[in-house]
């Protein structure tokens, strides 16, 4: 068997032009809803992200940024507070990353979303209200503007502008070091893991 | 940060060791799964050629998409018989048990592990499905989790965690007449919000949380997520001994109950604990709560005016405006009165069988109204076997209610079982989020069984206390 922690980037920085999706509490019913989960893989999901926000019964679109032609090459999400929240479905940041999503920064994020997107490599950087809404409105002026997302060094920059941003400690030293993806990193301990188990109570070893 | 609570104590226990990352690896007691999160990580588990670490401690159970209707085999619904038959394959290939449809123990995975006896106090509980908070109600460390962390707990039986904060929920006083769990649990998130919960464990305590039954506490620790708190326990009690006493597995094995019991009882919340976060509520003020629009935090007492937006904190307001447009409310009116097409009473959240007797109190002997198509949708089949040994069945479909078999359905609408165009539901379940219920235009009104029950028989969102109880045989 390979090594696959040998197969794991390190995502310290992405660049690349921006979206912004605006609203607070959109739930991963938005993102990607229960009919497309339907699937016993991941793939093909990304073109049912924000499906019923993005097409009317008809199928006739509706007006979404995701719709919008300069938008189509963006990878850097722009989103607002409590992103992600509800289900837990990884379908969600599944669905984001096969439309083309890098990175997202947003005001906040639902905890176990942010999660799924650290165990895919997308970093979830956060930023205060007044930031986002600038970021947003100059990813609306500017679609081919570059904007970078520098996870070590915590900042943002796009245009003439250098801001700071937030990533839980955790998550930018996996990211960072490239240690994002557990299970090699779990399995090779063990000798330990069995100890635990056989120290509760309740686990037959 | 906190110490001498149960989150603190459960989290030392099942600690194996911090990973370079600088989070946690902790081992994980109880591994639940279900046919929609688990098949592309066993998928990822072929890709790397790794094997299932403990098939012994993972359970399955089919739930999302099962239909409620006709079950037989091969399923109607293509993509559903397709996701049954990979599970199937998944768990035989691995050795896992599972609670199919012909064992008769099948149902939504957070009624089955609890009626197992599998859910215990002082485990440690994973399932890909954000409502395993549920599992907090028997003094379980019990979170959701998604599909990639599915593939680590399946080889290695461990989980990365970084730890939490602990807020105390004291809910002190005695809930009123017609007033739930249900209840307590949409005021919190009402007045905490829905990501108030965020980089926190809710820690539910006080006279009006020991005085629930254990299904309470199961409806009241299923919707912490909805707070976004991943997870959310009561400190296990007597009440919790009891239940597990009652379960097939310990009434087997009465020498397991006497060996675990002390460690049940070492994980409790110390008396001087100290929490980061300290909220109280007064149970005794509060009357049935409905949602008014698509979040859970958007809840108000029934007779209460339907806020403003202007009048909320600037970033409540965008979303209240957009989801008093979706559900066409108005500021200022209540929601008695709200018409309602369809009824549905299940889900995690409300569908086990005290919540099935207390509804069917409600429709004895009255009939669903012309208006609505009503369902109950019980949790499991052992609470349909349950209910039905019990005469709730009969009770219900002389009503006029639906009677179906044990599985999500309506709640997240992945089966037949869906809202259609804008119809307005009266809903038993935990999310109003737009197009939960399957259609993108339908409209959930959150509430507890026994006002999903009195919304059914009148046509419209309706106070329960008005309808007076009928004591069922």
């Amino acid at each position: 068997m390979s090594d696959p922690t040998e197969e794991i980037p390190e995502v310290d920085y992405v660049e690349g032009t921006g979206v912004p999706v605006r609203g607070n509490d959109i739930d991963t019913d938005q993102i990607i809803p229960a009919r497309f989960m339907k699937v016993v893989t991941f793939d093909g999901l990304g073109e049912f992200a924000f499906f019923d926000l993005r097409f009317d019964d008809d199928d006739n679109e509706k007006d979404h940024t995701f719709n919008e032609e300069r938008f189509q090459d963006a990878n850097v999400m722009v989103v607002n507070a409590n992103f992600g929240c509800g289900s837990s479905r990884e379908h969600a940041p599944q669905a984001l990353m096969r439309w083309g999503i890098d990175a997202i920064i947003g005001e906040s994020f639902a905890e176990i979303f942010a999660g799924n997107c650290l165990a895919l490599g997308i970093p979830t950087v956060t930023a205060d209200h007044e930031t986002i809404n600038e970021l947003q409105q100059w990813v609306d002026d500017n679609p081919d503007g570059k904007l970078e997302v520098d996870v070590a060094a915590e900042t943002v920059r796009y245009g003439d502008e250098s801001v700071s941003v937030s990533v839980d400690d955790a998550q930018r030293q996996a990211l960072v070091e490239g240690i994002w993806d557990t299970t090699a990193l779990m399995k090779a301990n063990r000798n330990a893991i069995d100890e635990t188990a056989g120290s509760l109570p309740y686990v037959d070893s | 940060m906190s110490s001498g609570t149960l989150y603190d104590k459960v989290w030392d226990r099942h600690k194996v060791t911090t990973l370079p990352n600088g989070q946690d690896q902790l081992f994980v007691g109880l591994h639940l799964i279900h046919e929609v999160t688990s098949p592309q990580a066993f998928g990822m588990l072929r890709e790397r050629d790794i094997e299932v670490a403990r098939p012994d401690l993972t359970l399955a159970t089919v739930d999302h998409i099962v239909p409620t209707a006709d079950q037989s085999r091969p399923y109607s619904d293509d993509a559903a018989e397709n996701m049954m038959s990979e599970l199937e394959e998944n768990v035989r290939d691995a050795g896992i048990e599972f609670l199919d449809p012909p064992s008769g123990e099948q149902g939504i995975v957070h009624v089955v592990g609890p009626e197992q006896g599998i859910t215990q106090p002082g485990k440690t509980i994973v399932c890909g499905d954000s409502h395993t908070s549920t599992h907090g109600a028997f003094g379980a460390l019990a979170f959701g989790i998604g599909t990639s962390q599915i593939r680590d707990v399946l080889a290695t039986q461990t989980i990365a965690m970084e730890k939490q904060q602990v807020r105390k929920i004291q809910v002190d006083g005695e809930l009123g007449e017609g007033v739930e769990a249900k209840d307590i649990i949409l005021e919190i998130i009402r007045r905490l919000g829905t990501e108030g919960g965020v980089g926190y464990v809710y820690e539910y305590a006080g006279e009006a949380i020991e005085n629930l039954d254990m299904e309470g506490r199961m409806s009241i620790c299923n919707m912490s997520i909805e707070g976004g708190a991943r997870a959310g326990y009561v400190n296990p009690d007597e009440t919790t001994y009891e239940w597990m006493q009652e379960t097939d597995f310990f009434r087997e094995h009465p020498e397991k109950f006497e060996e675990l019991k002390p460690y049940w009882e070492s994980i409790r919340s110390d008396e001087d604990a100290e929490y980061d976060d300290v909220v109280h509520i007064d149970a005794s003020e509060l009357d049935p709560v409905v949602t008014w629009g698509t979040t859970p935090g958007q809840g108000i007492g029934i007779h209460d005016p339907i806020p403003a937006p202007e009048d909320l904190p600037e970033d409540k307001q965008d979303t209240a405006r957009r989801a008093q447009e979706h559900m066409r409310v108005e500021p200022g009116e209540s929601m008695e009165g709200y018409d309602v097409d369809v009824a549905f009473l299940g889900s995690c959240t409300n569908a086990r069988l005290p919540d099935l007797r207390r509804a069917a109190r409600i429709v004895e002997g009255r009939q669903v109204h012309d208006d609505v198509r009503a369902m109950v949708v019980p949790g499991s089949q052992r609470v349909q076997r349950q209910a039905e040994e019990e005469g709730l069945k009969d009770v219900f479909e002389a009503a006029g209610f639906d009677w179906r078999n044990a599985g999500c359905s309506m709640c997240l609408g992945m089966n037949e079982d869906q809202l259609e165009g804008d119809e307005a539901c009266a809903s038993s379940s935990n999310r109003n989020f737009v197009g939960r219920q399957g259609s993108k235009d339908g409209r959930t009104v959150l509430m507890n069984p026994r006002m999903v029950a009195a919304a059914a028989i009148t046509g419209e969102v309706s106070d329960v206390r008005d309808l007076e109880e009928v004591q069922v045989a």
